[in-house]
């Protein structure tokens, strides 16, 4: 164990934390007195390559590494999501591009580059005190990112309402992770599971999950812990937001299954029907419904398409859990397919607000009115987008969740856990009216006659369309992904 | 052969989609030569198959292993029947779409994909396949009705999106549990639909899995009391889009009930055939009580439907092969008959006079204005009351020997619904075209337009084939027939009365 093999196994976050360095300082020397757009496109071609080599490496090395017991962990599942959280960086990163809402180019991409780092490093541990410390860094970063729209006060009050719920949420995390420390002797989670599983079901351990869950909770914005989440997505930068809800999403899910499967082996519980018993399951089981209820039922009545997305989103969230709470490996591997597609769905769809929102002056629904004449391809692409949020095959949605529901059926024994996936179900029934609905104002609605014209910039039109390929390849291919998960 | 017709509709898509936007005509033409050049397909392959009583597959290839999913195509002799019912109405809605002049591309681009995703769920033998399929019917439905439909289309299209979306949702909850079942039994995942006819689910796992699947598609093929979609869809529809609808829609749903719900839970339907058998003759006599009182030329068609699918329903539940013959007849026949009918209300009657009430229509004199119009109509309504020339005759009379056999008492209430659908149709015909009413001044400023050649042909097309498929019926019987004697429907038939 030395410091030389350290460097060498976090290669990929060096790579980004080097790319930060020169974005921020090139933004300051060589770019400076460009054009905004200039910078952006300067600062965007450096973090993308950056991101890129990263990613490479990532992906072509095969190693397993366990490095000062589970502090950093490496092997191909973790490098898998971190190229995953690369890939949504650099969609972020390439529909910020035309962003106008600043002209702090180098430290608004830096801080994109630094909440991925965090991301990264958030993946490949096994060690309680290290997930603290990547998903802090993730966070602010995501709250700095949130208020990065001087010019708008919502921005403003999105970021300080973020901050303050994610501050407490970390305050209830830590607490519950002191206890486990307290309860194991240990911050490593699989010393933790090995301590938990002689003991019982204790009422510490209980305070203890139940912390943790609330931490979490509140990380992917599960009800009730979600009250941050729409004024967010709506008041922050759409990108930011995009970010929020792509790349930050993947690797909370992928570690938050990694605690529960790892760390709480043992005091799982059961979910199943006619068969409850209290331990974890039941508690995530009983988050995810109330997700799922809520988020989808209060999508209905927006009009704010970003809100819209913010309940969608909570209401993902609610079937992601359902791949966590049903723990075991074709669960785990389902969630990840659905985790992914869906954070490139969503990327998707914001980009598409993004440039509405950029023409028109807000993201109101009537704004998307006649979408599909004023802009065909974005239209085209904004269908894509929310079809396959609604669960439209052949796209990537339907196919995550037949994978995800099926394996959730699969893990419960006696068909236990059909309840959880009727009402997802159900749910997603529902979401479909809300995803139609803005369809519906994109090719049924006419335009008003003052609308103005909507161009799409060009980068931002090909990572569109990029995506949309995306999720239709990986709905009608979904081996090319599930190979590696 | 037959897996082209999907390739084929949707290669027309993708033509119509790189055309210049204001090039109406380029874009009928495009759609027009897609749909012939699949109908052939369908035709010349249907005719190739030379064991219709089997299964033969298409194409079968790896799809997503880890699920036990192929790409998986086949057909059997029912899937025939409805492939070349599919050809014809595609080719008989684009002529009745001759005169659309508002964003003409775009709506034959979604036309096709309807149609393509139509002959993929006949086609497919996989059940994840047939469902993707199956849900890529319903967006182009949607904006069909909602961008180029008439009275209240926005209300009508969503309703129609969301039953349809919630039909597909309860097959999904049944499909992923089968799914689960079956993987325990066989040891390992599979989605192939002959396979999956094949394992045992258990009675307890059938009595509440059946009604799931068997429910959810039978929303689609308007099943009553879950009808409700299908008059106000079929009125909002543009032309076309109900001649879809009726054509072949609602097929989808009636064979998304044999093909899966039946085939696969034998036990469910002999436990539910009851229920089944009910709600179809409710909704026989029901769709035709309320079609011979409505005001809107439409809606009177469009609850004929209901009242014409419940007798495919009805033959479903027969559960003997005179009964699912004549089930699948009919469901070839309405196609047909019903395409027609929506012809000559939405294209030839609704599109010159701007009306589809009956008090303005018998003013109008339109048996003497538009006489084409008005000897289709008769035509059609005389196949659609179901005397003997016309395939309706020979389904229903099917049907009903089916029924008769195992429900008689039922099957007479189902016979009172066809006498009732001899008053609607003599009352429908009686007002909108030979009324006696005074009639209004004709505005001789603005003569109607006279039927188009395009009219004609589609008119003449859907009639010969109701005719040819009435004088003789063996055309399609001998595709029909060996299918249900095949091993793949023995589980199904064997405890039922033969």
């Amino acid at each position: 164990m030395n410091y030389l093999q350290l460097l060498q196994l976090s290669a990929p976050e060096t790579i980004v934390t080097v790319t930060l360095f020169v974005v921020l300082g090139a933004d300051l020397t060589v770019l400076r007195g460009k054009s905004l757009a200039a910078r952006f496109n300067g600062g965007a071609l450096i973090s993308i390559l950056g991101c890129v080599s990263a990613a490479l490496l990532a992906f072509a090395r095969h190693t397993e590494a366990n490095l000062f017991n589970g502090l950093l962990v490496v092997n191909p599942s973790s490098d898998f999501v971190k190229v995953a959280i690369l890939a949504l960086t650099i969609f972020t990163i390439l529909i910020s591009t035309s962003a106008k809402f600043t002209d702090h180019v180098g430290e608004y991409l830096s801080l994109i580059l630094l909440g991925t780092i965090g991301l990264m490093f958030l993946v490949s541990t096994e060690d309680l005190l290290m997930i603290f410390v990547s998903l802090e860094l993730a966070s602010f970063s995501l709250y700095i990112l949130t208020a990065f729209n001087k010019h708008n006060e919502k921005s403003a009050e999105a970021a300080l309402k973020y901050f303050l719920f994610g501050g407490m949420s970390a305050a209830f995390m830590l607490f519950g992770f002191s206890l486990l420390y307290g309860i194991a002797g240990s911050t490593n989670l699989r010393d933790i599971a090995t301590a938990i599983a002689g003991k019982g079901f204790d009422p510490l351990l209980l305070v203890a999950l139940v912390t943790t869950v609330i931490g979490f909770g509140f990380k992917v914005a599960a009800v009730p812990f979600h009250l941050w989440a729409p004024d967010a997505y709506e008041g922050a930068p759409t990108p930011s937001a995009a970010f929020i809800g792509s790349g930050s999403k993947v690797a909370s899910f992928y570690v938050l299954a990694k605690i529960f499967t790892l760390g709480f082996v043992g005091a799982e519980g059961n979910a199943a029907y006619h068969s409850f018993l209290s331990g974890w399951t039941p508690v995530i089981a009983i988050i995810a419904a109330l997700s799922m209820m809520l988020g989808n039922l209060t999508a209905i009545v927006q009009f704010s398409v970003k809100r819209l997305l913010a309940y969608s989103a909570i209401a993902h969230a609610g079937y992601m859990l359902l791949g966590v709470l049903s723990n075991t490996p074709l669960s785990a591997s389902a969630m990840m397919f659905y985790v992914i597609t869906y954070a490139l769905t969503t990327i998707g769809a914001f980009g598409v607000v993004m440039v509405v929102e950029d023409a028109t002056g807000s993201d109101a629904l009537k704004n998307f009115n006649g979408l599909s004449k004023r802009a065909p391809g974005l239209a085209l692409c904004l269908m894509i987008f929310l079809l396959s949020l609604g669960g439209i095959p052949p796209l990537a949605g339907f196919i995550g969740k037949f994978f995800l529901f099926s394996a959730v059926v699969s893990a419960g024994a006696n068909l236990g856990l059909l309840w959880l996936v009727i009402l997802a179900i159900a749910m997603s029934a529902v979401s479909f009216y809300y995803y139609l609905r803005v369809l519906k104002a994109a090719y049924v609605e006419d335009a008003a006659a003052d609308a103005p014209a909507i161009r799409t910039p060009l980068v931002t039109f090909l990572a569109l369309a990029l995506l949309a390929l995306l999720v239709i390849l990986f709905g009608v291919a979904p081996g090319l992904l599930t190979q590696y998960l | 052969m037959l897996a082209w017709t999907i390739y084929i509709t949707f290669f027309g898509v993708l033509v119509l989609m790189l055309l210049p936007r204001d090039n109406a005509r380029a874009a009928r033409i495009v759609a027009l030569l897609t749909a012939i050049a699949g109908c052939v397909v369908a035709l010349v392959g249907a005719i190739q198959q030379t064991n219709p009583g089997e299964v033969t597959t298409i194409v079968k290839a790896d799809w997503i292993p880890a699920i036990g999913a192929n790409y998986y195509l086949a057909a059997d002799g029912i899937s025939l029947v409805l492939v070349v019912l599919t050809g014809l109405a595609a080719v008989s809605g684009i002529l009745f779409s001759w005169n659309i002049e508002k964003r003409t591309k775009e709506f034959f681009a979604f036309y096709l994909v309807l149609i393509g995703g139509v002959y993929g769920v006949f086609l497919s033998f996989d059940l994840l396949l047939l469902f993707v399929f199956y849900e890529l019917t319903i967006i182009p439905k949607y904006f069909l009705i909602a961008r180029w439909g008439s009275t209240r289309k926005e209300y009508g299209a969503m309703k129609l999106a969301l039953y349809s979306f919630v039909g597909s949702h309860l097959v999904l909850i049944g499909l992923i549990a089968a799914w689960v079942v079956a993987k325990g039994q066989l040891g390992h995942a599979s989605l192939d639909l002959i396979e999956l006819s094949k394992v045992h689910f258990s009675a307890g796992f059938q009595h509440w899995v059946f009604p799931l699947v068997f429910v959810g598609f039978a929303i689609l093929a308007g099943m009553w009391p879950f009808h409700t979609w299908a008059p106000t869809g079929h009125v909002a529809a543009p032309t076309a889009g109900s001649m879809l609808l009726a054509g072949v829609v609602m097929k989808l749903g009636a064979y998304g009930c044999l093909r899966v719900a039946m085939l696969m839970f034998p036990e469910g339907v002999r436990e539910w055939q009851w229920a089944i058998a009910a709600l179809a003759v409710g909704g026989i006599v029901y769709g035709a009580g309320v079609a011979l009182v409505q005001k809107d030329f439409k809606f009177v068609i469009g609850y004929s439907s209901v009242s014409h699918m419940g007798f495919v329903l009805l033959g479903l539940a027969t559960l003997n092969t005179i009964g699912l013959d004549g089930a699948v007849l009919q469901m070839f026949s309405h196609g047909i008959i019903a395409g027609l009918l929506f012809a000559v209300v939405g294209r030839m009657v609704y599109d010159r006079t701007h009306t589809r009430d009956f008090n303005d229509l018998e003013t109008m004199q339109l048996g003497k204005v538009i006489p084409f119009a008005g000897v289709t109509f008769v035509i059609a309504g005389i196949a659609s009351m179901g005397l003997p020339g016309f395939s309706g005759f020979i389904a229903e009379l099917q049907v009903l020997m089916g029924a008769w056999q195992v429900f008689p008492k039922m099957t007479i209430l189902a016979g009172v619904g066809i006498l009732v659908g001899v008053a609607y149709t003599l009352r429908a015909m009686q007002k909108a075209f030979y009324s006696d009413a005074p009639p209004k001044p004709v505005d001789h400023d603005h003569p109607m337009e006279p039927i188009t050649v395009a009219e004609r042909f589609g008119a003449v097309m859907l009639i010969s084939a109701s005719l040819v498929i009435g004088l003789f019926p063996n055309l399609l019987m001998n595709w029909i027939e060996p299918c249900f004697k095949s091993p793949l429907f023995a589980r199904l038939l064997s405890g039922g009365a033969q």
